[in-house]
C-alpha cells in the first residue's frame, strides 16, 4: 500500500473509476443493442448471402453441365434415331419398289397371258368364220355350177359321181 | 530514395518548426515551472497562496523540474488546459457527509491559475491537482477528506465522454447504414471503414480464440472494449484540445477494463475450467494440491496484468514523448529541438502504432481468457493416458 500511495499515478481516483463504469456500460448496452447487433447481424447476413449465392452458382453450374452432358446424349439418340429412320425408310421404299416391280411384271404377265387367250380365241373364232364362210362360198359356187350343169342329165349324174368320188370323208 | 529525402525534408522543417516556436514555448514553461514550484513549495503558506506568487520571482533561477511537468501532463485536472492562460473550468461534484456539492472547478483558482480555498460546505482547496477539504488554517483536513467522493468531470472523464461521443456517432452511424442500405449492397464511407475493423475483431480476435460456436455471445463486449481502448488511446495522442487526456494510461480507466474483463471470464466459465483450476486433471494428486493455488492467483493476475500492460504502455509513451519535449527546457536552448523535437515526432509514430497494438492486445487477450474459461474438455486422452 505504501508504494502505492507514493506514485498517484497507480492510485485510481473513485470518480474516475465511477464515470469509467458508467461510460462503459453505457457504450455498451447502447452499442450492443444498436450498432454491435445490426451490424454483426447484417455481416453475417450478407456472409450466408454469399455463401448461398457461390454454393447456388456451383450448383447452377454442375446443373449447366448436366444439362449439356443430357443434351449431347439426347442429340447423339437423336442422330441414331435419324440413321435408323433413313435406314428404315429406305428399306421400305426399296420393298415398295420391289413389291411394285414384282406386281407390275405379274399384271404384265397376266395380261399378256389374257391377250394370248384373246388372240387364240379370236383367231379361233376367225378361222371358224372363214371356214363356214368358204363352206358358203363353196355351196353357193356348188349351188350355181350344180343348176346350170343339172339341166343336162347326163353331166349330172357323171358328175355326181365325180363328187362322190371325190369326197373323202375327213 | 525519394521516400528518405521526403523524411529527411519532413525531420529538417520539423526541426525549423520548432526552433521558431520555442523561443515563446519555453517562456511559457518558464512560468509553468514557476508556478508548479511555488505549489511545491509553499504548502505551508497555501492559504496565502495570491501573496507567495509575488514572492516567487525570486525562484527565477530555479531549476526545471521534468518529473513535474511530465506528471502534470499525465495526471487528471480539475480544469482543461487548452493553451497559454486559457482554461475550460470543468464541473466539480464531490459527495460528503453534508451530502451532494456541484461547482465549477474556476472557483478553485485564482486568476493566475493559482489554486485558491472555495468555500462550500467545507473549505475546498486543490492539493497537487487532487480536491481536498482544508480546515481554516489551510491545513488538509485528514477526517474530513474520509468520508469525501469526489465525482467531479474531471479532464479524462470529459475526454472520456468525447470519446464516447465519437463511438456511438461513429458506431451508430455506420449501423443505421446497414438499415439503410441493406445486407446485399457493398458498404459505404463510415460503414466501409468500419467494417474491416469490426471484421478483424471478430476473425482475427474473437473466432480463432473462442471459437466458432461461443464467440457471438462476447462479440460486444469486446467490440466495445476494442474501441473504446483505441479511441481513447488515439486521442490521447492529439496534444490539444479534443485530446490532451490521458485516459487510456489512467489507472483507473484500465482497472475498470480489468474488472470487466474479470467479471464476463468467471462469470462465463464453465465447469472444465473451474476444474482446471481446481483440481486440474491429469495430475498426480500431490501436483494437483501444488497447481490450485498457482491457478487460482492466475484468475486474478491475468485481468491484472491486462490492467498494467495498458496503463504502462500508454504512460510510457506519454512519458517519453514529453521527456524529449523537456530536453529543450533542460538544457535551456532552442538548438536542443534540432534533436527533441524529431526524436518525439518518431515516438509520436511508434505512439501511434502502440495505440492500435495495445488496443489489439487487450482484446485478443481477453478474447483469449474468455476462450480459455469456455473451452469445452478435450483432455479424455491425456487423461486416459495417465491412469
Amino acid at each position: 500500500m505504501f508504494i502505492l500511495e507514493i506514485n498517484p499515478l497507480v492510485l485510481p481516483d473513485i470518480g474516475l473509476v465511477f464515470w469509467n463504469t458508467i461510460a462503459f456500460l453505457v457504450l455498451l448496452i447502447v452499442l450492443g443493442k444498436f450498432a454491435w447487433k445490426p451490424m454483426l447481424k447484417a455481416i453475417a447476413d450478407r456472409e450466408s448471402g454469399i455463401e448461398e449465392a457461390l454454393l447456388r452458382a456451383d450448383k447452377m453450374k454442375a446443373e449447366i453441365a448436366a444439362m449439356q452432358n443430357e443434351n449431347e446424349a439426347l442429340l447423339a439418340k437423336a442422330r441414331e434415331e435419324r440413321a435408323t429412320l433413313i435406314k428404315e425408310a429406305k428399306e421400305a421404299s426399296d420393298k415398295m419398289v420391289a413389291e411394285a416391280k414384282d406386281k407390275a411384271k405379274s399384271e404384265y404377265d397376266r395380261i399378256l397371258a389374257d391377250a394370248q387367250l384373246a388372240i387364240t380365241q379370236q383367231k379361233n373364232a376367225a378361222i371358224t368364220e372363214v371356214k363356214n364362210q368358204v363352206g358358203t362360198l363353196v355351196i353357193e359356187v356348188a349351188e350355181k355350177v350344180l343348176r346350170k350343169e343339172l339341166s343336162n342329165k347326163a353331166d349330172q349324174e357323171s358328175y355326181i359321181k365325180q363328187l362322190a368320188d371325190g369326197v373323202k370323208l375327213n | 530514395m525519394s521516400l528518405l529525402r521526403i523524411k529527411t525534408l519532413l525531420v529538417a522543417s520539423f526541426s525549423f518548426l520548432a526552433l521558431a516556436i520555442s523561443n515563446p514555448l519555453l517562456a511559457n514553461e518558464k512560468a509553468v515551472s514557476l508556478d508548479s514550484n511555488t505549489a511545491a513549495h509553499d504548502t505551508a503558506s497555501q492559504l496565502a497562496g495570491a501573496e507567495t506568487h509575488s514572492a516567487t520571482t525570486a525562484h527565477e533561477a530555479k531549476a526545471f523540474n521534468v518529473t513535474e511537468t511530465i506528471l502534470e501532463h499525465i495526471k487528471d485536472d480539475h480544469s482543461w488546459h487548452l493553451w497559454g492562460h486559457t482554461s475550460v473550468a470543468l464541473p466539480v461534484i464531490l459527495k460528503t457527509s453534508k451530502g451532494f456539492e456541484v461547482f465549477s472547478s474556476a472557483n478553485l483558482v485564482d486568476e493566475h491559475h493559482e489554486p485558491i480555498v472555495f468555500k462550500g460546505n467545507f473549505n475546498y482547496k486543490l492539493v497537487e491537482g487532487k480536491l481536498k477539504i482544508v480546515n481554516e488554517i489551510g491545513a488538509v483536513d485528514e477526517e474530513a477528506n474520509k468520508q469525501l467522493i469526489d465525482i467531479s468531470i474531471t479532464k479524462n472523464v470529459a475526454s472520456l465522454f468525447i470519446s464516447v461521443f465519437i463511438i456511438l456517432f461513429i458506431f451508430l452511424n455506420a449501423a443505421a447504414a446497414y438499415k439503410k442500405t441493406g445486407v446485399t449492397s457493398a458498404p459505404k464511407g463510415l460503414q466501409s471503414f468500419m467494417e474491416p475493423i469490426v471484421l478483424f475483431v471478430r476473425d482475427d480476435l474473437a473466432i480463432p480464440n473462442i471459437g466458432k460456436k461461443k464467440y457471438a455471445k462476447f462479440m460486444p463486449f469486446l467490440l466495445t472494449v476494442f474501441f473504446l481502448i483505441l479511441t481513447n488511446n488515439f486521442l490521447g495522442l492529439i496534444p490539444f484540445f479534443p485530446g490532451g487526456a490521458n485516459v487510456s494510461g489512467n489507472i483507473a480507466f484500465t482497472m475498470m477494463l480489468a474488472v470487466c474483463v474479470f467479471v464476463v471470464v468467471n462469470l462465463s466459465a464453465n465447469k472444465n475450467y473451474w476444474q482446471h483450476i481446481f483440481w486440474m486433471p491429469g495430475m498426480h494428486w500431490s501436483m494437483k494440491l501444488f497447481l490450485a493455488p498457482i491457478e487460482l492467483i492466475g484468475v486474478f493476475t491475468k485481468p491484472i496484468s491486462l490492467m498494467i500492460r495498458l496503463f504502462a504502455n500508454i504512460t510510457a509513451g506519454h512519458i517519453l514523448v514529453l521527456s524529449l519535449i523537456c530536453i529543450i527546457f533542460i538544457f535551456k536552448t532552442v538548438f536542443a529541438s534540432a534533436i527533441a523535437v524529431p526524436f518525439a515526432v518518431f515516438i509520436g509514430m511508434i505512439e501511434c502504432l502502440v495505440a492500435f497494438l495495445q488496443a489489439y492486445i487487450f482484446t485478443m487477450l481477453t478474447a483469449m481468457y474468455i476462450g480459455m474459461a469456455n473451452e469445452e474438455h478435450h483432455h479424455e486422452h491425456a487423461d486416459a493416458a495417465h491412469h
